[in-house]
């Protein structure tokens, strides 16, 4: 086991071949400490799987240095650096059994036998394989393909790292679940640094202890799961994260009050944060910290209601802007609405950066 | 009860007809020959299963076949190992792919015939390059006096001709292979070997069926190269299958003998193939012990 640093790295696919510098991957430094759970959360073509595809060795960098325990192993191969790595899609040996699948990553690496039996008996139990442990890989539902796979990533207990590329994605909702709190039960058993690729929220935020938001190439946010929604750095981070996402509105700030479009947001105390410069100034204030009221707030024009379950979610319009809002329980939409923001949840953005709180 | 649309069955006549002319009325004619003698003038004398009977019981039959058994099986040990072992040293990408693939499909494209007359002025002592320089070297070589000389001609020329196709057929399948299963190797720290027999080889499986296949029916029914290279010499012994029944039926103009045998034939292709197929398919299903 080992903690993990990228120094400087950065990748892009076409390096070398004259055209200008596309980045998949923009310069960053991360550290990744041993035996943490993290999960690397953004939406597709981020940079997610470049970024993970250096750490296992399966990409090299086009810059950088790639470090386990501060020792360089930026040039070392796959097999070298001993990482564990589970794919978006299954991966399985057709004509192997399910239980040979298993033992195949020990047996590359020359375990005794015992050895070998006994963690493949361990894993296939994990995975509640089995009964299926002498079947052909090849006659299985993807299920159970994907659920090998996760077994030969988790079969070594000596690895550096494990990594998941989005692992349950083919898998089926219930079970997704279940294996989830089983990769959760297997990190706090053997402390192994995990990694895990998503772009579930929810996922992310079970799995982790610290959530990586990845937009663009580049790292957003690190934080925990509570962080990431009280304080987004990036207004993507806050409508990516949350359902439905924060509410980004465009304002501006007039002396010590927070105006959007001609209307003062009802503070009840002066703003903290002074810009010299009001452009590209937005108010962010996640839907569970609105509230409709009737006759006073900012007016707003309601266009819809959705009750997803549990909780009601109002759609409204303001201007060119979408503001959702989250009613408690026992509220109902008042006449004449007008939206009254909490002062100590409202985040303000610069240029799409968060520059400070109320 | 619902009225039946028997109609839809002239749909089917066509094919019908053209199955007719191209299959079933010229094997029912090579079965009518099977089964009757002439003496010519027309005149035809049912004499049942004898042709059949004196053909299995012929030595010249079961030496001919012999002989041919001998040739696709050593075409085939040669030429699908080393046909794998060129697709899987070919190029994945680049420039690189589309000259070997010209190169590989060359020989394909060269008619039979001319493949038999290039070698068989290749190899002769005399003028042929190969031939005048193995003799130049003073390696005793003589295709047209020695029979294992003979034999290691046809067997050159035949996987010269032919191991590209078995090569085409293995790199499409090689191709069509995920890089994920790759990087999943390299993960588990699969040995190169490990790499080809438990992804590569499963996964070209089913083109490789069909290259054995294809490689098997052709090898047994060789008829134009030998022809034109040995003439099914020295002596008789380059004389396959199709070249003896060659002899019969046009030689010796013997057309009872000459259709028993390409009945007999034919079901031994048919059944080696279903062999083959069997062998090679049923794998898939087995539950492992």
């Amino acid at each position: 086991m080992a903690s993990i640093k990228l120094h400087e790295i950065a990748h892009c696919y076409n390096a070398g071949k004259g055209a200008g510098v596309d980045y998949a991957l923009k310069p960053l430094n991360q550290s990744w400490e041993n035996g943490g759970a993290y999960a690397l959360l953004g939406p597709s073509g981020c940079g997610k799987t470049t970024l993970l595809n250096i750490i296992s060795g399966l990409l090299r960098p086009s810059e950088g240095r790639v470090l386990f325990d501060e020792k360089d192993i930026t040039d070392l191969t796959t097999e070298q650096r001993n990482i564990a790595q589970v794919f978006q899609f299954p991966v399985v040996y057709d004509t192997l059994s399910v239980a040979k699948n298993l033992a195949f990553p020990l047996q590359n690496r020359g375990l005794a036998n015992d050895v070998i039996e006994r963690r493949v008996a361990e894993v296939l139990q994990m995975l509640g394989m089995q009964a299926k442990a002498n079947l052909k890989a090849r006659g299985l539902n993807a299920d159970d393909k994907q659920k090998i796979s996760l077994g030969r990533g988790l079969v070594r207990t000596d690895v550096e790292a494990i990594l998941f590329d989005e692992p349950l994605t083919v898998i089926d909702p219930h079970l997704k679940w279940q294996l989830r709190t089983e990769l959760k039960k297997i990190h706090q058993q053997f402390q192994h640094t995990m990694i895990y690729v998503t772009h579930d929220q929810t996922e992310a935020l079970t799995f982790a202890d610290k959530v990586i938001v990845m937009y663009e190439g580049a790292i957003v946010q690190i934080g925990t799961p509570e962080e990431l929604f009280e304080q987004p750095k990036h207004t993507f981070v806050g409508k990516f994260i949350g359902s439905p996402g924060m509410n980004v509105l465009p304002c501006e700030l007039r002396g010590s009050d927070i105006v959007v479009n001609g209307n003062k947001v009802a503070l009840g105390r002066p703003v903290s944060v002074s810009r010299e410069d009001s452009k590209g100034l937005e108010l962010g204030i996640r839907p569970e910290y609105v509230k409709l009221s009737a006759d006073c707030g900012i007016p707003v024009d309601i266009t819809g209601v959705e009750d997803v379950g549990k909780r009601i979610v109002v759609r409204s319009k303001f201007h060119n802007s979408d503001v959702n809002i989250i009613l408690r329980e026992g509220e109902g939409i008042p006449g004449n609405p007008g939206l009254i923001f909490e002062p100590s949840k409202i985040n303000l953005y610069q240029n799409s950066y968060l520059v400070g709180t109320v | 009860m619902k009225p039946l649309n028997n109609k839809a069955w002239f749909m089917v006549l066509p094919v019908l007809v053209l199955v007719a002319f191209s299959a079933i009325i010229p094997l029912m004619t090579v079965v009518n020959y099977s089964v009757q003698d002439t003496f010519g003038n027309n005149e035809f004398f049912w004499v049942g299963t004898e042709w059949f009977q004196e053909l299995l019981t012929s030595e010249r039959f079961h030496n001919a076949l012999q002989r041919t058994l001998l040739f696709s099986g050593l075409v085939l040990l040669i030429e699908i190992p080393l046909g794998i072992f060129i697709a899987l040293a070919m190029p994945k990408r680049g420039i690189g792919v589309s000259i070997c693939l010209v190169l590989m499909a060359l020989p394909l494209l060269i008619p039979w015939n001319v493949v038999g007359t290039i070698w068989q002025v290749f190899g002769r002592v005399d003028i042929g390059l190969l031939g005048h320089g193995l003799a130049e070297l003073g390696i005793d070589y003589n295709y047209t006096q020695d029979i294992f000389d003979a034999w290691l001609t046809l067997i050159v020329m035949d996987v010269w001709h032919w191991t590209s196709l078995v090569v085409l057929l293995c790199y499409s399948g090689l191709v069509a292979i995920p890089e994920v299963y790759y990087q999943a190797a390299r993960i588990d720290g699969a040995s190169r070997w490990a790499v080809f027999r438990y992804i590569q080889l499963p996964k070209i499986k089913r083109v490789l069926l069909i290259a054995v296949l294809l490689r098997f029916m052709d090898s047994f029914m060789i008829y134009t190269e030998p022809f034109v290279v040995t003439g099914g010499g020295p002596g008789n012994a380059t004389t396959f299958l199709s070249i003896d029944l060659v002899q019969m039926a046009v030689g010796q103009f013997d057309l009872g003998p000459a259709a028993a045998m390409s009945l007999v034939y034919f079901l031994i292709i048919l059944l080696v193939c279903w062999v083959f197929y069997t062998i090679m398919t049923s794998y898939d299903n087995d539950e492992i012990g």
